[in-house]
């Protein structure tokens, strides 16, 4: 990026830095509040919570409400916490983002290196399937795993998420190969490499970003979904977002908010451990070139 | 070709027979959002009822929203061809699944159980569909309590209101004492709860019949109900302003911590002055709401059982109904839950004095005619029009504009939703 | 990507110049093998449920579907009914202060961010974080920040300003703006993330002519960055329309729709008709119109960038 700075003069661009970190900071105390607001309920007693005031730090601080909220918190009957829901989670989210980005990469390949007739239809049909609202598909596709006799199981889990994903990781794959020089592809046809041999040799290599940005968007969105796990998945296999719901909210009985707070950091560590770790590497990939058209 | 049919065959014959060893031991799976510690816990009796008969319980809460999300849920689950054993559904609706033709017919059950005898007459009609028993019953929540703190109403030198023209009188002076005189929270839901209490305190339980059971159009628009909504108006003076969208629980918050002096809500509020350690009578008491004290609202949690294709799950859920009217799930339950035992004829000792009198207004108003279904709570009308008055009341509830005239001919209006 | 990346992933002189017969016929029809199954899953799955939906809210469906036809009565009642154009009016308020406001703060902190900042990815970081969360949360913390009786409005009245009012939350005209201040919350970082790496997209060249030529910083800015981040404009608008459409989650932790339904939008509408109410015909039919609403802003928006990008 250029130096822009150059073009100031020393006293300008001192106060233009200081207004510019200003903002900054003032942005920043915005994007951390509720965070904090979280935290440090989740820290103090029931009896302060009810007392204090919101941003009051706690007195003590108390951690009994985290062990609660992953050991013994009520979600139903059984009164274990979030662990068993945590895993549950695990068990279909990876398989649904595996999924879906490699078929994503797929499609975004087949769809920008071999442009057939209506190749961008069938993008533009993909796209605008991204806006159906949720609810709407729930009981047909009720119906429909019904009808297929996966209902209810993680297999169907994945499925829906999958179906659903696959629009969003197309269009992320799509975008970035656009941005790929064609010459290379046809140089390698010519050399007579295959459909298959070409994605696996020469695109995929040259993915990683995307395959990133990818990963973290489905993992996020599968992660914290909550329509489709409440209703397509039952009893014990319930993913963490059914549990964390189930928890908070209790409908005529007495609310422990230290614990709920808790529970939701809890709910929400894995998708903020990705984003925090893998972070630069989400702007890398949509730095490559992911969201250009 | 040959070989195929006989490996079918063989596969079918394995399976069935492994099915017949397996028998009696049932899945058991019972949808509801009792999720909270006190509820849990009663839940959690049911399951070891049914584990001590061999069965399985399978656990199926989906909390929100007062039962919207299980509801979703439960419709999947149906439309998809497996429905769970059983559900938490309550009042008209059950009329509505049964037109659906997808409930079971418990009336062995009942009959065996002796429920005719057990419950009283208005229980029976909700928990049947055409005749059958569909449903079990939990509890009985009366709906039209107020919970007052007795200190503050000592301090401001006022006597507790037992009607609705003292009560503009009392609300002042709790007011100019510096107390909030009406704990709310402002959500649709509760927005509803009150004015229920007030139709039935300004008009009587036949009034309340009229308009809010049979949906009568003279009555909604009449010069009754627009009384009530002008009283209801009158309330919402002495409520103070943040209450909207505040939860319940906040509410009952506010008059255990003395700031606040009475608040209309239904028995579960009990719970949270228990749970703060307050004992009825000293730190608290419980009165009906003004001008409701011949008359019982009713809110009736119930299992409503789903026809099953196995003879096994068929055994579990008659054990399920079996389980649920039994005298020592009816206790448990409502001592965590803070309602009545559904089942008559109970031993009551345990229960603490707001209960008792609960129970006894219970069977004095069946007799005297005051026995009437909250609307508030989804037991008198259908969800359709009850979503529609609940819309009209909340949105006068909210609105300084909307005159009780116009609100009362909205509510005729929405009555007419079906 | 130049030519010793080709020669040393293909060798020529090694391998035949072709291989089986069928081969190339397979290689041919391998791209639409390969899209066929999204595309097939979308065709039923997506619009198959649309046709669904749209033949469902044609019927006098309320607990569960059933198909007799009842012709546009549904729609008749949709029309009829004030919460839905309360509920259609929020989601143009919402839908358009969302999408204005995040793009312009996501634009704002990518320019600002741009600017050689120490720590740039700790506070890209904190901007980020936000959409990590699901929306249930989010919705649940700036319920307690926007309340007046125990957030913000309590905190400065603690600080002594006892004037002070933020009571949007709980007053009806206002409720949908707050909804606006947390989505803005959740999304404006992955906007700022789209920005910035578009920004740094930018060929170095084209700005430095300019300073050259003595423009300033300012119109560096209007005239030339600006109108070259158009595509990140258009991903990121189709990125928040859908946020936007889809708002549920968010509503409902939020504020419930309330106080009364002055926050409703079409999609929890749709939810708490078509589940809750038993009125699944009513609830298809305002899905239908949701959806109707989405194509007619979104499709033309679509099919000219498409068609721009194609020639320019």
């Amino acid at each position: 990026m250029a130096d822009m700075s150059v073009a100031h003069t020393a006293g300008a661009s001192k106060f233009g830095r200081f207004i510019i970190y200003g903002l900054l900071a003032l942005v920043c105390l915005y994007y951390l509040m509720p965070l904090f607001v979280m935290l440090s309920t989740s820290l103090k007693s029931l009896d302060e919570i009810r007392a204090g005031n919101l941003l009051s730090l706690p007195g003590e601080f108390r951690t009994d409400a985290w062990v609660k909220a992953w050991d013994s918190a009520c979600t139903g009957v059984q009164c274990e916490g979030l662990k068993g829901f945590f895993w549950n989670s695990v068990s279909f989210v990876v398989p649904a983002v595996v999924i879906s980005t490699m078929i994503g990469a797929f499609n975004g390949y087949a769809l920008t290196m071999y442009r057939f007739r209506g190749s961008d239809l069938v993008f533009g049909m993909l796209m605008i399937g991204c806006f159906i609202p949720f609810q709407v598909v729930l009981l047909p596709m009720a119906q429909t795993l019904g009808a297929l006799g996966i209902a209810n199981s993680t297999v169907g889990l994945v499925f829906v998420h999958v179906v659903y994903g696959a629009a969003f990781t197309t269009l992320f794959f799509r975008n970035y190969y656009v941005t790929i020089p064609d010459e290379l592809v046809k140089a390698a046809k010519i050399d007579g490499a295959g459909f298959l041999r070409i994605f696996f040799s020469i695109i995929l290599p040259l993915s990683v970003p995307i395959i990133v940005v990818s990963v973290i968007w489905q993992f996020t969105q599968v992660w914290n979904d909550f329509l489709f796990g409440v209703v397509f998945s039952s009893g014990d296999r319930q993913p963490i977002t059914v549990a964390l719901n189930n928890l908070v909210n209790t409908s005529t009985g007495v609310k422990e908010y230290n614990v709920d707070m808790a529970a939701a950091i809890i709910a929400a560590l894995p998708t903020l451990l990705v984003y925090i770790v893998a972070g630069k590497y989400f702007v890398r990939g949509l730095t490559a070139g992911a969201v250009k058209g | 070709m040959k070989t195929l049919t006989k490996t079918l065959h063989a596969a079918l014959l394995s399976t069935s027979l492994l099915a017949a060893a397996g028998a009696q031991a049932a899945d058991v799976e019972v949808l509801h959002w009792w999720t909270a510690g006190g509820e849990a816990r009663s839940v959690a009796e049911l399951k070891k009822m049914l584990e001590a008969k061999g069965h399985k319980w399978k656990d199926f809460a989906v909390a929100g929203g007062g039962g919207e999300n299980a509801m979703t849920v439960l419709k999947s689950r149906v439309v998809s061809g497996n429905p769970p054993t059983a559900a938490q559904i309550k009042g008209p609706s059950i009329q509505e699944w049964g037109a659906e033709g997808v409930l079971a017919n418990m009336n062995d059950v009942a009959k065996a159980g002796n429920w005719d005898g057990l419950l009283p007459p208005v229980v029976v009609n909700v928990m049947k569909y055409k005749g059958n028993y569909v449903a079990v019953p939990v509890n009985v929540h009366r709906v039209n309590w107020m919970w007052a703190n007795p200190e503050v109403f000592k301090k401001a030198g006022v006597a507790i209101p037992k009607t609705w023209d003292e009560f503009p009188a009392a609300a002042e002076k709790l007011q100019k004492a510096g107390f909030i005189p009406v704990a709310h929270g402002g959500q649709p839901w509760q927005d509803f709860t009150v004015f229920e209490s007030v139709v039935m305190g300004v008009g009587g339980p036949a009034f309340y019949k009229k308009a809010l059971v049979d949906l009568d159009q003279a009555s909604l628009k009449g010069p009754t109900m627009i009384k009530a909504l002008e009283t209801l108006q009158m309330v919402r003076k002495y409520i103070d302003k943040d209450a909207a969208n505040r939860d319940w629980n906040l509410a009952t918050a506010m008059v255990i911590n003395g700031k606040a002096a009475m608040q209309f809500m239904g028995d579960w509020a009990k719970g949270e002055f228990s749970a703060a350690g307050k004992k009825p009578g000293k730190d608290y008491v419980c009165l009906p709401a003004p001008g409701t004290a011949n008359a019982f609202t009713f809110n009736i949690d119930s299992l409503v059982m789903f026809t099953q294709k196995s003879a096994d799950a068929k055994k579990g859920q008659q054990d399920l109904a079996t389980a649920v009217m039994s005298p020592e799930f009816q206790e448990v339950f409502n001592l965590n839950k803070g309602s009545i035992p559904a089942r008559q004829g109970m031993d009551l000792a345990k229960f603490d004095d707001c209960a008792k009198q609960s129970a006894a207004d219970f069977t004095a108003s069946a007799k005297s005619g005051g026995l009437v279904p909250s609307i508030a709570h989804q037991m008198a009308v259908p969800a359709a029009t009850a979503g529609a008055i609940q819309d009209v009341v909340t949105q006068f509830f909210n609105s300084h504009t909307m005159t009780p005239k116009a609100a009362a001919d909205k509510l005729a209006l929405a009555a007419k939703v079906r | 990507m130049n030519a010793t990346v080709l020669s040393s992933t293909t060798a020529p002189a090694a391998r035949p110049a072709r291989r089986c017969r069928w081969c190339d016929t397979l290689d041919a029809w391998l791209p639409k093998l390969v899209v066929a199954p999204t595309f097939v899953c979308s065709l039923v799955f997506v619009y198959g449920y649309i046709l669904w939906t749209a033949v469902l809210s044609l019927t006098p469906s309320r607990l569960l579907p059933n198909y007799e036809f009842a012709g546009l009565a549904q729609y008749e009642a949709l029309f009829d009914n004030e919460r839905w154009w309360q509920a259609l009016s929020n989601l143009a308020v919402f839908g358009g202060g969302f999408i204005v406001i995040c793009l312009a703060v996501g634009l704002l902190l990518a320019v600002l961010l741009d600017q050689k900042i120490r720590a740039e990815g700790f506070i890209r970081s904190i901007y980020l974080y936000p959409m990590a969360l699901s929306f249930i949360v989010t919705g649940t913390a700036w319920k307690w920040i926007l309340n007046p009786e125990f957030g913000i409005e309590k905190l400065v009245h603690d600080w002594g300003f006892t004037n002070f009012t933020f009571d949007w939350l709980i007053d009806p005209e206002w409720s949908i703006y707050t909804v606006i201040v947390a989505a803005v919350w959740q999304s404006s970082g992955f906007v700022m993330a789209l920005f910035l790496a578009g920004l740094r997209g930018i060929d170095d060249s084209i700005i430095k002519a300019a300073q050259v030529d003595g423009a300033s910083m300012p119109t560096i800015y209007r005239r030339i960055i600006i109108p070259s981040l158009r595509p990140v404009f258009f991903s990121s608008f189709m990125i928040l329309a859908h946020i936007a459409v889809k708002s549920f989650d968010l509503v409902m932790a939020l504020t419930n729709g309330g106080p009364g339904f002055s926050s409703d939008l079409p999609a929890t509408f749709m939810y708490s008709f078509a589940f809750t109410r038993n009125q699944i015909g009513l609830g298809a039919a305002s899905a239908m119109m949701m959806l109707m609403i989405v194509v007619a802003v979104v499709v033309p928006f679509m099919y000219s960038e498409m068609r721009r990008s194609r020639h320019g």
